[in-house]
């Protein structure tokens, strides 16, 4: 047995990146590098008020072969096609958010176009804002959406409680910051529009042209380019940059480039969404967590976008790792007159995962417990229920991973996180915390199998060689690798006699998406089913088509309208611990230790799952001390990545360390599991708790900046005296 | 506007061209030498996916008119090349370490990380970071390209 366990686990060897040669050298070609005949440039005006009517436009005489494109230009529908249809390509007669794009200067010189839109003025009637969650709840009918949903007998739970405790946790604004900005190239040739571009789902973008020109499926064609990071916002936003492009190369007959500048990425495109989640909770005799009533809002912005499918995430994992037998969830997305949000790895969880794990580690120090202890008290197991009553079903490693990660960060026992360690006069203080968290892989509830319906082909040439037909992209993540890796093994072909090209809507079946840690897990499995079978007819004379859909496994029971069974079909799982250092004088938050031991199933490429996790360990730090972005009257105040701070490499910490627990998941390739996103979820509860050891009052928010700790730990001393 | 006639040596190739004063080196690169390898992030030398070398030193080329090239010795990604025509030694150790995700900061960073190593083959770990960290990265975490930086080190002194 022990033979074959080794032998399963060969997938986890490294292998190079099959993307790497041509980015080292430079050959990659991303879409601000590519250069059409006679292609021409855009560049967006946008609207520079919160909310108003648009009540004219005053265009200067434009020179030859320069042209405008807007809202009249969008031959079918201009609304992008998302969820809801609410979110115009165009502002048409008023805007809804500053920075929301009015019309596009088009032509062949970009000094031109600068002229041009400088001399363009839009006149407003302005209407009143509304800026805040706190001013749209007050003016009220400000829902995109709002749910609940119960497990157990919540109310059984309160009435019964020996003690209530109440206690209200917030979220910041998060910035993908990936270095490649959007763009996008539109072409329109022969009666049919394709669209080149920086992506992370060709098959979003091909409806929501379908839907702006209303045309046949077939005049459309949407191809990715080597795309420079993601994060979540290329899921959604490239529909946008894609239909404008799209619709000038339409009106001008020409190839049209338009690529974002930094500053207008980061004012305009989406965001991760601000969080305030307030948590009701009953205690027993012995201090054991008997319900919880958790009310989660998201600040959604002025279009719904993705939102209400990223408050369904943040519901359904707001009770953490922890079994809470009497559970009663609340949840709201918000419209106000701000940038949209949107997708950015993690989806809902970082936020949600930040308040549990911080009530929890509250609740332990308010009643006298060390909260590392107090959590281990409460972990789900096996069998155990979830939040929305479905189960978890594969064996839960969390204490093996603390004891790992303990071991790796050179701690004894768990009695450093539990005592206030540095009051007194002391320069720097010094604290330690710890997080769990989890993260379901793939779609919410039952979205694989009746929204997403992933297909994936595999096509053996006559050459031999084998094609990857999918609609998953590599945008840093590595599947060009893993899913060669995944197909090469079960074959039987070393990885060079896989082919897998950028996908091209004309070439590849839909197979969903490139988010919710789904390629590796969900199109990962069906292409190594695709390839077993491919392997059984591989006999067989002149090409082989071998085409896969998505079947759910038997055991996933869900019902979307009651939020009420799996809402995934497996979880990935998450011990961090984060040793922090601060100054005594500054506040400054050094972050000197991260250990990080994850359950992924079973890793496809060890070192390129260990780049995910180390890559989202830092993006999370970034999150929890210094990415601040704050709108203030309607703007975003950090629009350049001088003012928005994400980590260098001098804010690494010295100590980074992760390892993995071996536990293969049946319906995964190689037993392999989501990855993606959990390395984001759980490093900004370690840090605050870190800082909580360190500081010894509570941290209820985040980013955790020098500002805040003034603040809190005035009103700390005011409390105290 | 009046255009500049500018003189400058790329990957050991000599360019002269008449341009608009108002050009970057970036823009010249880029557009009329068609160097893509240098990446535009963010085009106020925040980012670091510009880096070229100039004269042997790390710059921005984004915040480089094109007449303070003048007469300069500019390398891009493309221009880097190990003896023999093969990869550079720390073009084998992105791979190794598996330092590349998206690689869009990877040219500037490989840039910054060869001024370096030309200056000091031996580098520790801070020093490696210092010199790195003009050059954002928001895929992987850095551990991975500090790595890489470390086995290209030790390539370099093997091949000595």
């Amino acid at each position: 047995m022990a033979g074959e366990k080794d032998k399963a686990k060969q997938i986890e060897r490294s292998v190079p990146r099959v993307d790497a040669e041509e980015k080292i050298s430079g050959k990659a070609q991303y879409i601000a590098d590519l250069k059409l005949e006679g292609m021409l440039h855009a560049k967006t005006l946008r609207s520079t008020r919160s909310r108003a009517k648009i009540t004219s436009i005053d265009i200067p005489n434009l020179p030859e072969g320069y042209f405008i494109v807007d809202k009249n230009d969008v031959p079918g529908q201009n609304r992008v096609k998302m969820i809801e249809n609410d979110w115009p390509f165009f502002a048409e007669d008023e805007v809804n958010f500053y920075g929301e794009p009015i019309l596009l200067v088009v032509g062949p010189e970009r000094g031109e176009i600068g002229k041009i839109l400088s001399s363009i003025t839009v006149h407003y009637e302005d209407m009143e804002p509304v800026l805040t969650m706190e001013e749209a709840e007050e003016k009220g009918d400000c829902y995109f959406a709002e749910y609940s949903f119960s497990n157990g007998d919540p109310e059984k739970a309160f009435k019964e409680a020996y003690r209530i405790i109440e206690d209200s946790y917030s979220t910041g604004y998060q910035e993908h910051a990936y270095l490649e900005p959007q763009g996008m190239i539109g072409v329109y040739e022969n009666g049919k529009i394709t669209v080149y571009g920086s992506l992370q789902c060709p098959y979003y973008v091909k409806p929501a042209l379908v839907q702006g020109f209303g045309w046949e499926d077939d005049r459309i064609r949407v191809v990715q380019t080597t795309t420079g990071g993601g994060f979540g916002g290329k899921e959604e936003y490239p529909s946008v940059i894609a239909g404008h492009a799209a619709f000038a190369a339409y009106k001008t007959g020409k190839p049209v480039k338009l690529i974002y500048d930094r500053k207008e990425d980061i004012e305009t495109t989406t965001k991760r969404h601000p969080s305030v989640i307030r948590f009701r909770t009953a205690l027993d005799r012995d201090n054991r967590i008997t319900g919880m009533e958790v009310d989660i809002r998201l600040n959604a912005g002025a279009y719904t976008g993705l939102s209400n499918v990223v408050l369904q995430r943040a519901m359904f994992c707001c009770t953490g790792v922890y079994n809470i037998p009497d559970v009663r969830v609340m949840g709201k997305t918000i419209a106000t007159n701000t940038v949209p949000c949107g997708a950015l790895r993690g989806f809902g969880a970082p936020q949600a995962i930040f308040a549990i794990e911080m009530h929890i580690h509250n609740l332990a120090v308010m009643l006298g417990e060390n909260p590392v202890e107090y959590k281990i008290k409460h972990l789900a197991g096996r069998g155990d229920r979830t939040v929305t009553g479905g189960f978890y079903r594969e064996e839960i490693k969390l204490e093996e991973m603390l004891e790992k990660a303990l071991d790796m960060g050179g701690y004894g026992d768990v009695s450093v996180f539990g005592s206030h360690l540095n009051q007194g006069g002391n320069e720097k203080y010094r604290g330690f915390g710890v997080s769990f968290f989890l993260h379901g892989g793939g779609f919410t509830g039952s979205g694989e199998r009746d929204v997403i319906k992933g297909k994936v082909a595999l096509k053996r040439r006559k050459d031999g060689k084998v094609e990857i037909m999918v609609s998953s992209v590599e945008m840093g993540q590595g599947p060009q690798t893993t899913l060669r890796k995944i197909v090469a093994s079960t074959l039987g072909l070393p990885m060079t006699e896989i082919l897998y090209e950028n996908p091209d809507t004309d070439r590849v079946p839909d197979s969903g998406p490139t988010v919710a840690s789904r390629t590796a897990m969900v199109v990962g499995f069906l292409l190594q089913g695709a390839a077993e079978e491919l392997k059984n007819r591989w006999e067989e004379e002149d090409e082989i088509d071998v085409v896969k859909e998505y079947h759910h496994p038997d055991y996933v029971k869900w019902d979307q309208d009651a939020f009420r069974g799996d809402a995934y079909p497996a979880y990935s799982w998450g011990v961090n611990i984060a040793e922090v250092e601060l100054d005594s004088l500054t506040y400054q938050v050094n972050v000197k230790g991260v250990w990080g031991v994850y359950d992924v199933g079973r890793p496809i490429d060890e070192l390129i799952v260990r780049g995910q996790m180390e890559g989202g360990i830092v993006q999370g730090l970034g999150y929890a001390v210094t990415e601040n972005l704050v709108i203030t009257d309607g703007r975003v105040l950090q629009n350049s990545l001088t003012d928005y701070i994400i980590p260098t490499s001098r804010d690494v910490p010295g100590l980074l360390k992760v390892d993995f627990v071996d536990n293969p998941y049946e319906y995964g390739p190689g037993g392999a599991k989501g990855a993606g996103e959990i390395p984001h979820d759980g490093i900004a509860p370690a840090v605050a708790a870190a800082v909580q050891n360190a500081l010894g009052f509570p941290i209820k928010k985040i980013p955790i900046t020098p500002e805040y700790l003034k603040e809190v730990a005035e009103n700390a001393f005011t409390i105290r005296s | 506007m009046k255009k500049i006639r500018v003189s400058l040596r790329v990957n050991g190739r000599i360019f002269t061209l008449e341009t608009d004063p108002n050009r970057r080196l970036i823009d010249v690169l880029r557009e009329d030498l068609n160097f893509t390898g240098v990446k535009e992030g963010c085009g106020i030398g925040e980012c670091g996916a510009c880096t070229v070398l100039m004269n042997g030193k790390p710059v921005n080329s984004c915040l480089v008119l094109i007449g303070q090239a003048e007469g300069s010795e500019v390398v891009t990604i493309e221009g880097l090349k190990g003896k023999n025509g093969e990869l550079h030694p720390l073009q084998e150790a992105f791979i190794e370490a598996g330092a590349v995700q998206c690689g869009y900061c990877i040219p500037g960073m490989i840039l910054s990380a060869e001024a370096l190593l030309q200056n000091n083959p031996h580098p520790t770990e801070d020093l490696i970071k210092e010199a790195i960290s003009g050059n954002l990265c928001r895929c992987t975490g850095y551990r991975q390209i500090i790595d890489a930086v470390k086995i290209a080190s030790k390539k370099i002194a093997r091949k000595e």
